[in-house]
């Protein structure tokens, strides 16, 4: 199967002074306040931050699962109109991302451009692309290992044909030993197809492996971003320095202040 | 359907219900004219041997009317149940189409009519519409709709917030589609068996409005009419209105219990939970020397075996690490070893003592006592294992006055005490807060603190900061590691995480299908591990330092299922050493100066992990 078929138009990215807030106003928080964050053309922009820092949020916000209340998310420079599906996601938990009902060929297909035609075969492309045999395309997702059915995920993002995927934290559930598929797999994807990607994730060091620019999120805010070899070399910020010396040594030494549970950064 | 039917429950429900629906279609078709036929001079008679149930009042049949108004009844019962499915279904799913607003307000609408009464409902209908068939019948649809509303509207609302809806919606999927496609077929299975119930009900319901003479009217006859025909002259022919009354309760009882047997049949039902001990093999004389001795552990559920044999020992203030995969049977292990594992899970040991003492037999209260005491036990996620109706420091000071007789008042100033040595800031106040009000990583140090009100020997810890964040993780692993030095507790930590564990604890074992396949001091397990696993498992998680131009190493396949664990090696399938021994025979843990691996091959040198793939 030829690859150029799956070429896609490299697509920049941009969010613009994007707020979330939840709640109604006496109660609402902000899971994301004033980010501003690019993912340039055919390059993979990895996101860390801990659980709560507005990583999802701003994922479902870019692809319309959560309304901004504030600021604009755009493609190209034009705002996102999310009937063209140009953005598409891949979830975390590989278990409840796909539907139990479907076979994995209609779960792809579903996602497939309805002007698109000879489906079947195109299913069975996507499926080789992401290293599946095409007799998966008959089975049901409770057939699949954890790990096959992320890739059944990504396939199914590419089905769209998007210019842009966003990975939510899509090894976090799968074992050590089948992570490294599903990372080597998205570097691979990248490099062949030049695709734009927001990769999320809490694991820095899953993160610098797979990114060019990494951006670290914290209470909602981008304190740093730029190009990894940078942001690892040097960061600026005392929330990431922090993450890179819990990153390198999980149980070290270091005194974070014994009675704080947060960290003395931003408060 | 077919789990269904091997109940008895389920089979004679099955036939009861295929009964009444065959009689529903046939009775009305065969006996109609014997059952309608006047006979002057058969008036209100009781039971013969020519008519069962007697004759009414025009000298008719009772037994075959009751038989032929089986059709009826049935007929508009089930009409009656389909009516209010539907309306309950467009009502309940209309707010997914609709959008937010109108959404609500439909909900809101379907909110009061749950709040009256079916019953009343039907009446009220039934007034309004007027008596008679048609009336009825859509009095008790209206009346089942608003219930079976509310029920779609909570099942649609829980499938609708998975995620794989919203990735049907990222993909594009319409309202419609998402209904339809992906919702609908989600939420069937409770549908169906409350549908069925529904038609018991609807048929009681149909019998008491025709009973009150709102419902079918002459000369059509349901058993609700009959009912109340036969009861006029009860005292004189009992049986013309038992007859009716039976079939009633007999249709009513079908529906019923075929919608029970469905919702069994649909949740696998496990076995009521309860603690079980097994039997001693023999009397080993134990070690004084170490807090825990495990000897081939074993544990099994029907049909599988998840933990294989399992031998360790953990020394007097020792931190000992369990690495594995998901299914690999390390928790297990650990519940097993705090007598967590309950029915129909069975622990088998040769060996099983805590602090000198054999946990297989003896009394289990003496044993909780002393596992209550000297065993600390934190789990993976901190919110679940936190009662979060009861303040902190209340739930700590249980542990002292269930265990240790102290006072309220003691066991409460040990509780803030306890809260202090786990470094929870301003104890005082912490203690009257409740477990919502902490954050992640408190809720874990509260819970560490929990197990410090006795005097631990052993802290169990299975993934305990799996759910926190790394920075979080730190001060917890370091904080463990404090409390050892300061009450000289031993530690067993069980974790998918090679790297904590390696940082954390004195030696690991490496656990794989059930079994320990290597176990090695944790300093030398970056240079010195033997088993192709533990060296794949090494190499395939990338660390701040892996070559970001390499692909990662990768463990082909996929990890065992317990339930077809192979002969020989279990890793064999994935190992690049595997040779046909590794297929046929299983190798032993073998013991080489205080390390143990379980590996035909150990120590040949390989590129482990395939690049690639």
């Amino acid at each position: 199967m030829s690859l150029s078929r799956w070429v896609i138009v490299v697509s920049e990215l941009t969010f613009e002074d994007v707020t979330v807030r939840f709640g109604t106003r006496g109660h609402a928080t902000t899971a994301a306040d004033g980010v501003h964050l690019t993912v340039p053309h055919g390059s993979i922009v990895g996101l860390v931050g801990e659980s709560g820092s507005g990583k999802s949020t701003l994922a479902r916000a870019a692809v319309g699962l959560v309304p901004v209340s504030g600021g604009r998310i755009l493609l190209d420079g034009q705002p996102i109109d999310h009937r063209a599906r140009r953005l598409q996601m891949v979830f975390q938990d590989p278990h409840s991302a796909l539907d139990p009902r479907m076979t994995i060929g209609e779960s792809i297909a579903e996602a497939l451009p309805r002007r698109a035609r000879d489906r079947r075969d195109r299913v069975a492309a996507l499926l080789d692309l992401v290293g599946l045999p095409a007799e998966c395309a008959r089975q049901y997702p409770a057939q699949l290992s954890g790990g096959q059915r992320q890739r059944v995920g990504l396939a199914r993002a590419l089905a769209g044909e998007p210019d842009v995927i966003i990975a939510d934290e899509i090894t976090s559930a799968l074992d050590v030993s089948i992570q490294g598929t599903v990372l080597n797999l998205v570097r691979d994807l990248q490099r062949r197809m030049r695709l734009s990607m927001l990769f999320i994730s809490h694991n820095l060091a899953v993160v610098r492996y797979v990114s060019d620019f990494i951006a670290v999120m914290y209470h909602g805010r981008i304190v740093e971003h730029g190009p990894a070899d940078q942001v690892l070399a040097d960061p600026q910020d005392p929330y990431t320095r922090e993450l890179l010396a819990a990153a390198a040594d999980p149980a070290g030494q270091l005194d974070l202040g014994e009675t704080s549970d947060t960290t003395p950064a931003h408060r | 359907m077919k789990r269904i039917l091997r109940t008895p429950l389920g089979l004679s429900a099955a036939v009861l219900l295929l009964a009444v629906l065959v009689l529903a279609v046939i009775a009305p078709l065969v006996w109609t004219d014997q059952a309608n036929a006047v006979d002057t001079a058969q008036i209100s008679r009781g039971s013969t041997a020519e008519h069962w149930m007697g004759t009414d009042n025009l000298g008719r049949d009772v037994f075959l009317r009751v038989l032929v108004a089986t059709g009826l009844s049935v007929r508009l019962a089930l009409l009656a149940t389909a009516i209010g499915v539907l309306a309950g279904l467009v009502l309940g799913a209309v707010p997914v189409v609709l959008g937010r607003r109108a959404g609500r307000v439909v909900t809101a609408v379907v909110n009061i009519a749950v709040a009256f009464p079916a019953l009343l409902l039907a009446l009220f209908f039934a007034v309004v519409i007027g008596p008679g068939t048609t009336g009825s019948l859509l009095a008790i649809g209206f009346a089942t709709a608003p219930g079976f509303a509310r029920l779609v509207q909570t099942l649609v609302a829980k499938v609708a917030g998975l995620d794989y809806v919203a990735a049907a919606r990222v993909a594009g999927a319409g309202r419609i589609r998402l209904l339809v496609r992906h919702i609908l077929p989600n939420v069937a299975e409770p549908l169906v068996i409350n549908a069925t119930m529904a038609a018991g009900a609807a048929l009681l319901a149909f019998a008491g409005l025709s009973f009150l003479g709102l419902g079918v009217q002459p000369p059509e006859y349901d058993w609700g009419r009959l009912l109340g025909e036969g009861l006029q002259g009860i005292y004189l022919r009992p049986a013309a209105a038992i007859a009716p009354g039976v079939a009633v309760v007999v249709a009513g009882l079908a529906f019923h219990l075929f919608g029970e047997a469905l919702s069994k049949g649909f949740t696998r039902h496990t076995a009521p939970v309860k603690l079980r001990r097994t039997e001693a093999a023999s009397a080993v004389p134990t070690d004084d020397d170490a807090v825990l001795v495990v000897e081939d552990l074993r544990v099994a559920f029907p049909g599988v075996t998840p933990v294989r044999g399992v031998s360790f020992t953990v020394g007097q203030g020792e931190a000992v690490g369990i690495v594995g995969e998901s299914g690999s049977g390390k928790s297990l292990t650990a519940l097993a070893v705090a007598r967590l594992i309950e029915h129909p899970g069975q622990v088998d040991a040769q060996r099983l003592t805590f602090q000198g003492r054999d946990l297989r037999n003896g009394d289990d209260r003496v044993h909780r006592r002393l596992l209550g005491t000297s065993l600390a036990m934190v789990f993976q996620d901190p919110m679940t294992s936190l009662n979060p109706a009861m303040r902190i420091g209340r739930q700590l000071a249980e542990v002292a006055e269930q265990h240790q007789g102290a006072s309220r008042k003691q066991a409460w100033q040990r509780a803030v005490d306890r809260l202090r040595a786990v470094r929870i800031p301003d104890p005082e106040r912490r203690a009257r807060q409740y477990p919502h009000e902490f954050s992640g990583g408190m809720r874990q140090r509260a819970m560490i603190g929990m197990g410090l009100m006795g005097k631990p020997a052993l802290i169990i810890a299975d993934e305990p900061t799996t759910a926190l964040d790394v920075t979080v993780q730190r001060q917890v692993l370091r904080l463990l590691r404090t409390i050892r030095a300061a009450d000289g507790a031993a530690l067993l930590l069980i974790s998918h995480d090679i790297t904590v564990v390696s940082q954390v604890c004195d030696r690991v074992l490496v656990m794989y299908a059930g079994r320990v396949v290597e176990d090695l001091p944790a300093d030398e397990l970056h240079t010195a591990a033997r088993h192709p696993y533990t060296r794949a498992l090494l190499a395939a998680v990338p660390d701040m330092t892996t070559d970001r131009d390499l692909p990662l190493a990768v463990i082909p396949g996929r990890p065992v299922d317990a339930a077809q664990v192979p002969t020989g090696c279990a890793y064999a399938p994935r190992c690049p050493l595997a040779t046909e021994r590794c297929v046929t025979a299983h190798p032993p843990l073998e013991t080489d100066n205080g390390r143990r691996v379980a590996c035909w091959h150990a120590d040949v040198p390989v590129q482990v992990g395939d690049r690639g793939e």
